[in-house]
């Protein structure tokens, strides 16, 4: 395969061969990981660039247009701005809290990529408690949060990482329902057969047998976030900026990248879950037809589905965004606690039994 | 002369193995320090993150094991809900280091007694002689599409399956119990009903009046 490579860098061959298997399988791992990395931050780059052009279209105006083309370049230069900024330390802060954070805010949100299954046949680790690891890695975002808020030493901070905690706390048991649904479904744990047990077009998704799952899933995810309109973590108009109010610099661009790393994993999520991941929407018979035409490539799976469908979860983050006022925090709690948990509880149970009288696109 | 395919197979088994054995002794120390640092730390926040990282290590123990459902059920409850609302009342705390070191000194020889008795309690249960390690051989790996949870859960729901819904619904009367002895009714106490909230229409709330204009 490749064989041009073996004749032109024999010696790079050798080196390669004289490596122990255990360092070559992490290089492995590693060139692996690092295109997925780059990829998932220059997807934040160019979200935060998205949110703010279609929001202002939204609000009739015209968004970033300044640097570069179109204002293409404004992500880099915010990104520049960031950097070059001073790291202010609250002086009654705890230092080494303060500055572990936003550490502790991204890396969940990050590691959490090396399960899913990107293309045909790939994820990083193909394992086989993989909801497990994805339910067990987003539960642990939370602590960058509460750690910000608490390491502050700041009234304002505190109280929003309270809010913050008590929501996620909240949200997560809904999502982790949400997702029992998904397991029943599948019959896997395995992220990889779950995509491949919604083979077979649009209607053999998940969405459509456990909607109210999806619905209950996709809501939570967007308050898990923290995004609008459950952003009252960090409402401006009460509590200035919430758990990262004193955080400037570099450590805020990490909470922001974190943030905006969460919404793109919460979209492949919803993806992988209930709209058939990498699936492709004409895969069904109902569109064997355009087999000979050009159109022919459109019912290969592929990335280009994966990354279509999550392009639209995150252009809904965004629409909430524009479209709904903020809750208020008692009105979170009520529909976290009294609407979604029991709505997921009673379609787990409507799922068992169409599950014990063979009803649904699983037990074909 | 280049070693055979099964030599080489069996020498990259030995690294792993004492690779393992690397990572057991390293996540083992990790352990012991978070372990001890739960009950040494002076700030109450550090005891309960030190208590989150001997949960992560442990669970990651569990991951050599082979039993990624217990560890991932571990992160997930413990560090990911639990620990979440520990913290969430420590920091309401009013942190006071010079009494908590008072009451330290107050209750140490208390502590110590208690801590030999379970001590000589658990060598006692446990024995001197099955403590003998280095004798027991490694455990043998599964095959990689080995499933702890499905073996879990066909124990779990043939086997132990009254064990497992009693305790279920010994859980649920304790949420239940939990609910009821904090409900308390308060007299005059203003509440909201969301579903009149969402129904109320103008012609509920706003009367809207004729009046002819006032002629000087």
């Amino acid at each position: 395969m490749a064989g041009w490579f073996e004749t032109t860098f024999p010696f790079a061959v050798n080196l390669w061969g004289m490596l122990p298997p255990l360092l070559q399988e992490l290089i492995i791992i590693l060139l692996q990981v690092l295109p997925l990395v780059i990829v998932v931050i220059l997807c934040v780059a160019f979200l935060t660039y998205f949110e703010r052009k279609v929001i202002g279209y939204m609000h009739v105006r015209i968004g970033p247009n300044r640097v570069g083309p179109k204002g293409l370049g404004q992500p880099f230069a915010d990104v520049i701005k960031l950097l070059i900024k001073e790291i202010i330390i609250p002086a009654n802060s705890n230092k080494f809290l303060f500055l572990i954070a936003p550490i502790l805010a991204l890396v969940p949100a990050l590691a959490t990529w090396a399960v899913i299954p990107v293309f045909p046949g790939f994820a990083i680790a193909d394992i086989n408690a993989g909801l497990l690891y994805v339910l067990a890695l987003t539960s642990l975002g939370v602590y960058g949060i509460i750690l910000a808020g608490w390491a502050t030493n700041s009234k304002y901070a505190l109280l929003g990482a309270m809010r913050s905690a008590a929501q996620i706390v909240a949200y997560e048991i809904a999502m982790g329902f949400a997702l029992v649904g998904v397991l029943m479904a599948g019959g896997s744990l395995n992220l990889g057969d779950i995509v491949e047990a919604q083979s077979g077009g649009v209607t053999s998704w998940f969405w459509l047998p456990l909607f109210p799952l999806f619905l209950v899933y996709f809501i939570s995810g967007v308050a898990e976030t923290n995004r609008a309109p459950f952003d009252v973590a960090e409402g401006e108009s009460e509590i200035v900026a919430g758990f990262h109010v004193e955080y400037s610099g570099a450590a805020f661009a990490m909470f922001f990248l974190g943030e905006y790393a969460n919404i793109i994993l919460i979209a492949a999520l919803t993806t992988v879950m209930f709209v058939g991941g990498w699936h492709s929407a004409f895969s069904g018979p109902a569109f064997s037809f355009m087999d000979d035409t050009v159109l022919a490539f459109l019912r290969e799976p592929g990335l280009f589905w994966l990354a279509l469908k999550m392009s639209f979860f995150l252009y809904l983050f965004l629409w909430f965004r524009a479209t709904f006022p903020r809750y208020r925090y008692d009105q979170i709690m009520r529909l976290g606690w009294k609407v979604f948990i029991p709505i997921t509880i009673i379609w787990i149970a409507v799922e068992g039994v169409m599950v014990y009288a063979k009803i649904g696109p699983w037990s074909a | 002369m280049r070693p055979s395919l099964q030599q080489i197979e069996q020498r990259t088994r030995s690294i792993g193995d004492m690779l393992i054995l690397a990572y057991f002794y390293m996540l083992a120390f990790v352990l012991l320090v978070s372990a001890i640092g739960v009950v040494t730390a002076r700030n109450p926040v550090y005891a309960a993150l030190f208590l989150i990282l001997a949960f992560v290590t442990s669970a990651i123990l569990w991951l050599l094991l082979e039993a990624e459902f217990l560890a991932m059920v571990l992160v997930l409850v413990y560090v990911g809900a639990v620990m979440v609302l520990f913290l969430f009342v420590v920091m309401m705390l009013d942190i006071n280091v010079e009494k908590d070191r008072k009451s330290f000194t107050r209750y140490a020889p208390f502590g110590g007694l208690i801590a030999l008795i379970m001590f000589l309690e658990i060598a006692f249960v446990v024995g001197w002689r099955s403590l003998g390690l280095p004798d027991v051989a490694m455990p043998v790996p599964h095959d990689a599409d080995y499933s702890n949870t499905k073996e879990l859960g066909s124990v779990l729901y043939t086997e132990h399956v009254y064990a497992f819904e009693l305790a279920a619904f010994i859980l649920l009367l304790a949420i239940v119990a939990a609910i009821v002895l904090t409900m308390r009714r308060r007299p005059g106490l203003k509440k909201q009903v969301i579903s009149e909230q969402v129904s109320a229409r103008p012609e509920d709330r706003i009367r809207i009046v004729k009046m002819e204009a006032e002629k000087d």
